[in-house]
């Protein structure tokens, strides 16, 4: 696996526009629900793992109807995962409460609150990625800005999005142009260095040629979409749906719950 | 505008850094005329070029597309009389599919759907890309992306077309689509190119540019066989016009 297929967003498009269950549901409709999610899961206290379980739920049912592929999906989140492993890295060390015994190890609070910290990461950022890949950008864009969003928000969101593919592109041609003048030697960090500052000068360049390129077109900073989709029964249904599992779940634990109905009440 | 002409009086224009690009250019092109705008690396066609759309606006002298004066306040009018086909597709095709790209001009334009729709088709139609329609533009091969790139700009039916090396990189047969082509457009052209063969198949006349300044203008043969004019300004005569059958 070459680095630039991790950066590779531009299957994201393509997925977005794709016909399934998942893609049919109004655009509006998957961005509140997935906004509803991140909220309620931001929600739990710090220590919450077992009552974060039930959410993986949506992402999943997101994933599954929409027939997006989740080994993609996943590794685009990994691609983000260092960003909550340094946020959770020291809970460990600075929480050592114990507060339970695995076998014949000591779980001290601070772990409990790392595991945590990951979780919500793995459920906030799978479901915001699969509200994207079954909706596309330029359409959750259109949602948000008919969801009464500040026009320069969604225009920002659409043009930052825009230029991760400019800027992985002019990435991945200068790499490979670093690489053929290396001998086979791995590059030095010297020189990724330089290429970092030159890839920060190139993408401004880019960036504004694109920007001009879409003034030229007309482009006042607002997003408009050919086939504005429009809200059903369906999407209502799921929107009221979803936004009633996440309340329960959030009030009851569960998966407690479920696991005393299994055991009998044993526990 | 009934009457497509592109007028610039006097154009001087310096880079925030100091670089002088365009120090007084005058040119005016008639409606319905092919002109071939030639000269070397950073002798400031486009430069010129940005200004004829309002992209960089005049610091000194005039620009002057049909009865409109391109200010800041009149760009917006600028841009929808002249369409600007870029130098690299890759900056100008933006959008997930290349349906969207070509209905991204109409639609800021505030056309209804049915009228965009049928642009964006008329204008695929009109450079032979229909089949391309849904896919995404960043796969397509570079005679494609530049052809998707003219059709999002036929699609908002300027009067004026104005095209910055457009067979850069192409291969013969994608070339030679792009000739053919362009001699069919009946819109006003202006044309930055290095390639001079084809300035000999679609343009009339030619301006010549060096270091910011408007060297040369006349008709296409007059000027390109003027051997001496044209190795004075790092040009060369195109063999078209030394040999009786081109190669």
């Amino acid at each position: 696996m070459r680095w630039a297929d991790w950066v590779e967003i531009g299957r994201m498009d393509e997925l977005g526009r794709m016909d399934t269950p998942a893609h049919r549901l109004d655009a509006r409709a998957k961005a509140i629900v997935t906004l509803v999610f991140i909220v309620v899961v931001m929600s739990f206290p710090r220590h919450a793992v077992s009552a974060l379980t039930p959410f993986l739920l949506y992402p999943v049912v997101l994933v599954a109807a929409g027939n997006i592929p989740a080994q993609y999906l996943l590794k685009k989140v990994l691609l983000a995962a260092p960003f909550a492993l340094l946020i959770g890295l020291f809970n460990p060390f600075m929480d050592r409460q114990p507060v339970g015994r695995v076998g014949p190890w000591v779980v001290t609070g601070g772990w409990v609150s790392f595991a945590s910290i990951m979780l919500r990461f793995l459920l906030t950022v799978g479901a915001a990625l699969a509200l994207l890949a079954c909706t596309g950008m330029n359409r959750l864009g259109a949602a948000l800005e008919r969801l009464g969003f500040p026009r320069v928000f969604v225009a920002q969101l659409l043009f930052l999005y825009r230029y991760l593919f400019v800027v992985s592109a002019e990435a991945a041609k200068m790499k490979r142009s670093a690489e053929v003048r290396a001998s086979g030697r791995p590059l030095r960090l010297r020189v990724y260095g330089s290429m970092i500052g030159h890839l920060l000068l190139r993408s401004m360049d880019r960036a504004e040629r694109v920007y001009r390129a879409m003034v030229a077109r007309g482009f006042d900073g607002e997003v408009r979409v050919l086939r504005p989709s429009s809200f059903r029964w369906s999407d209502a249904a799921f929107v009221v749906g979803c936004v009633l599992f996440f309340v329960s779940a959030r009030l009851w634990n569960l998966a407690e719950a479920l696991g005393r109905l299994l055991t009998g009440g044993a526990s | 505008m009934s009457h497509h002409v592109v007028e610039v009086r006097d154009l001087w224009y310096a880079y925030p850094d100091g670089t002088e690009a365009l120090k007084g250019v005058s040119f005016r092109v008639e409606h319905g005329g092919a002109v071939a705008l030639i000269g070397g690396n950073g002798a400031g066609k486009s430069t010129l070029l940005l200004h004829l759309n309002g992209c960089l606006t005049t610091e000194r002298g005039e620009v002057r597309i049909g009865d409109t004066i391109v200010t800041r306040e009149t760009a917006a009018l600028a841009r929808r009389a002249v369409g600007m086909v870029f130098q690299d597709p890759d900056d100008q095709l933006f959008m997930p599919t290349v349906a969207e790209d070509v209905a991204f001009g109409p639609l800021n334009a505030g056309l209804p759907p049915e009228q965009v729709e049928s642009r964006v088709a008329a204008a695929l139609e009109r450079v032979g890309v229909t089949h391309l329609r849904e896919r995404p533009p960043y796969r397509l091969s570079t005679g494609e992306k530049r052809a998707v790139a003219i059709a999002t700009v036929l699609a908002m039916s300027p009067d004026v077309l104005v095209m910055d090396e457009p067979s850069s990189n192409l291969d013969p047969r994608a070339r030679r689509r792009l000739i053919q082509h362009l001699q069919s457009f009946q819109h006003t052209k202006i044309i930055a190119t290095h390639d001079l063969e084809l300035v000999v198949e679609v343009c009339r006349h030619v301006f010549v540019m060096d270091a910011g300044r408007m060297v040369a203008q006349g008709p296409t043969v007059e000027i390109l066989s003027d051997e001496k004019l044209m190795l004075a300004h790092g040009l060369e005569r195109p063999h078209i016009l030394r040999h009786a059958h081109p190669h």
